[in-house]
């Protein structure tokens, strides 16, 4: 009995290992994070949706301003951009990159995920690196793809008024609308990760890029220069504005504003990630 | 003695609720320890402080010497079985422990190793939303397994298990104890504890009643239960009555009588010139043993507040 048990004791020591097993590290855990995003295929309707957004939308805007062409004012001619109108569809796109990014953390809080996350992963922050990693590639990828599909579809919808790659800040504008969503949807994944709650962290996002910006109008006109311009949305949106308002941060001085933004949501969830009880 | 789980204080506060209250035990390997307590006693709190899921209010606990989120293979030192079905719903089984498999390096060979080991190679491509809660735990213990772990814990693990998947839990939980490992699992089933756990540490109220091998935890309970058969239980009964001695009966010729130690109850027969065929001394179930030391738990818990006012 004695021996039995002593065996027993020293057996873990001497056990040998018929599993290999390596130490969790950030690559691995963004291969992880890799599998878990590609075999959801809510992550991929999401995601086409997005794109079907950038492009259809532009697309829609475009026809419909050049069967309109004849009957607008001078005004309305000295403002519009082609390059712009064709990447339109920004607007909408924006809302289904803002829901993935919150689904992509609060998805595992809602189905229990996270535990087993954390558990695999029980350093955390190498969790958020990972998805940020993961998400913020696929986010570009897509949306330059969306971005230049609009542009083209654009342009041949336009061509008698203006686009081509050649027209001013063309390349600059189909960049930054990649640029723009991808940091979007950082931006609610931040938020995600701090508000752990799908509609919660989709009401977060949604009111900070819409509905704060209206309600912004609201306040008195001296203070509207120095508050709006700075709302994310706004300022990122002056990477691929190119008759923006006068009152307008510049395309980059804007995006950095926006980027501000979006590192500023991921240290809130970081930190929240690593207070917190799972 | 590296192997091991050692809670030193442990403690747990939600608001003014004190959910684990300083615990102080050591898990060792080779052996499978049963952890019991009734529902809110902290089992399930305690078991994600080891996982490092919930950070302690108080006190400590390691998993082999380091706190489990220090080891840098931390899926080789503890296998989890925490909730059935920490999955995505929208997953299939494959893919969510191909995803936990990778963090570690771990092949594709293994993760259809232990999809075949627990029985879901049919169905693991399939959506675990679906999955019953049997499955569900299946899986949970797969994804325990990935790693090939020292040391497993398991909450509940067979809460919603057949027969059959009660019975091959049970003797995996044993394989792993004889193989050497740390095996620590919770459980409401009693004749399951019983059957399957070397040692028990019992909880109430977040603190610690008992930490014993289970046969003397069972040999401590004070049930003075005797099983006598006799052609002549009527008469018996008769010469047993006391205000204090209880006498049941299940079969004609069978009488099982609480409240008089055996010797008595044979001297009685004798001086009566009553014939026994059968003087047993009963002992008491885990479940009785269990039952009568929560109680004191509870008990014990009423008088607390007026001792913490003293102290302070």
């Amino acid at each position: 009995m004695t021996t039995a048990t002593i065996a027993a004791h020293e057996a873990p020591e001497n056990r040998t290992r018929v599993v290999a097993v390596q130490p969790v590290t950030q690559g691995r855990a963004i291969v992880s994070e890799w599998i878990k995003f590609s075999t959801l295929r809510s992550t991929w309707i999401t995601l086409i949706l997005s794109m079907v957004g950038t492009i259809g939308i532009g697309a829609l805007a475009s026809w419909g301003t050049n069967s309109r062409w004849s009957h607008m004012g001078p005004v309305e001619i000295a403002q519009f951009s082609a390059v712009s109108r064709s990447l339109f569809g920004v607007n909408l796109a924006q809302l289904a990159v803002g829901v993935l990014g919150v689904l992509i953390i609060s998805g595992e809080y809602a189905t229990g995920m996270i535990r087993a996350t954390l558990s695999a992963v029980p350093k955390r922050l190498p969790v958020l690196w990972a998805k940020l990693t993961v998400f913020s590639s696929v986010m570009f990828v897509s949306s330059l793809i969306a971005a230049v599909i609009a542009f083209f579809l654009g342009q041949a919808l336009l061509s008698s008024h203006g686009v081509g790659l050649g027209s001013p800040h063309a390349i600059r504008a189909i960049v930054g609308v990649a640029l723009y969503l991808t940091v979007i949807g950082v931006l609610a994944m931040g938020i995600g990760f701090a508000v752990r709650s799908t509609a919660g962290g989709i009401s977060a996002v949604f009111g900070l890029i819409l509905v704060v910006p209206a309600l912004g109008n609201a306040l008195p006109s001296s203070w509207q220069p120095h508050v709006l311009p700075y709302l994310p949305s706004n300022a990122g949106s002056a990477l691929f504005t190119l008759h923006g308002d006068p009152g307008s941060l510049g395309p980059w001085t804007g995006f950095l504003v926006m980027c501000i933004w979006a590192a500023a949501a991921v240290a809130a969830g970081g930190l929240l990630l690593m207070r917190r009880d799972a | 003695m590296k192997h091991m789980i050692q809670a030193q204080g442990l403690s747990k506060r939600y608001g003014e609720k004190l959910a684990v209250d300083g615990l102080t035990f050591t898990v060792q390997p080779g052996k499978v320890t049963g952890f019991l307590g009734p529902n809110g006693a902290g089992k399930s709190t305690t078991m994600r402080m080891i996982m490092g899921l919930d950070a302690p209010s108080a006190g400590s606990v390691t998993v082999n010497g380091k706190p489990y989120a220090e080891h840098a293979r931390p899926l080789a030192e503890v296998g989890a079985l925490l909730e059935a079905k920490a999955i995505h719903t929208s997953r299939s089984a494959y893919n969510h422990l191909r995803a936990l498999a990778a963090t570690h390096g771990i092949s594709q060979h293994r993760v259809s190793e232990v999809v075949e080991m627990v029985g879901l190679r049919d169905v693991a491509r399939k959506r675990a939303g679906g999955f019953s809660l049997g499955m569900g735990q299946r899986l949970g213990i797969a994804s325990a397994l990935l790693g090939d772990p020292a040391t497993v814990i398991l909450d509940e693990p067979v809460n919603g298990l057949d027969p059959e998947g009660v019975r091959w839990v049970r003797d995996l939980l044993r394989s792993w104890a004889a193989e050497g490992r740390t095996v620590f699992l919770s459980s409401h089933l009693m004749s399951e504890m019983a059957v399957t756990a070397d040692h028990v540490i019992v909880v109430g109220q977040g603190r610690l009643i008992a930490n014993m091998p289970i046969q003397e935890l069972i040999g401590s309970a004070s049930v003075d239960r005797v099983r006598v058969r006799t052609p002549d239980a009527a008469r018996l009964r008769e010469v047993l009555a006391r205000p204090d001695v209880t006498v049941s009966s299940s079969q004609a010729d069978v009488l099982d009588v609480h409240g008089m130690p055996v010797e008595q109850i044979g001297q009685l027969a004798l001086d009566n010139a009553i014939l026994l065929y059968e003087l047993t001394p009963q002992l008491a179930s885990l479940e009785e043993a269990y039952m009568d030391m929560t109680r004191d738990a509870v008990e014990y818990h009423a008088s607390t507040p007026a001792r913490d006012r003293s102290a302070a």
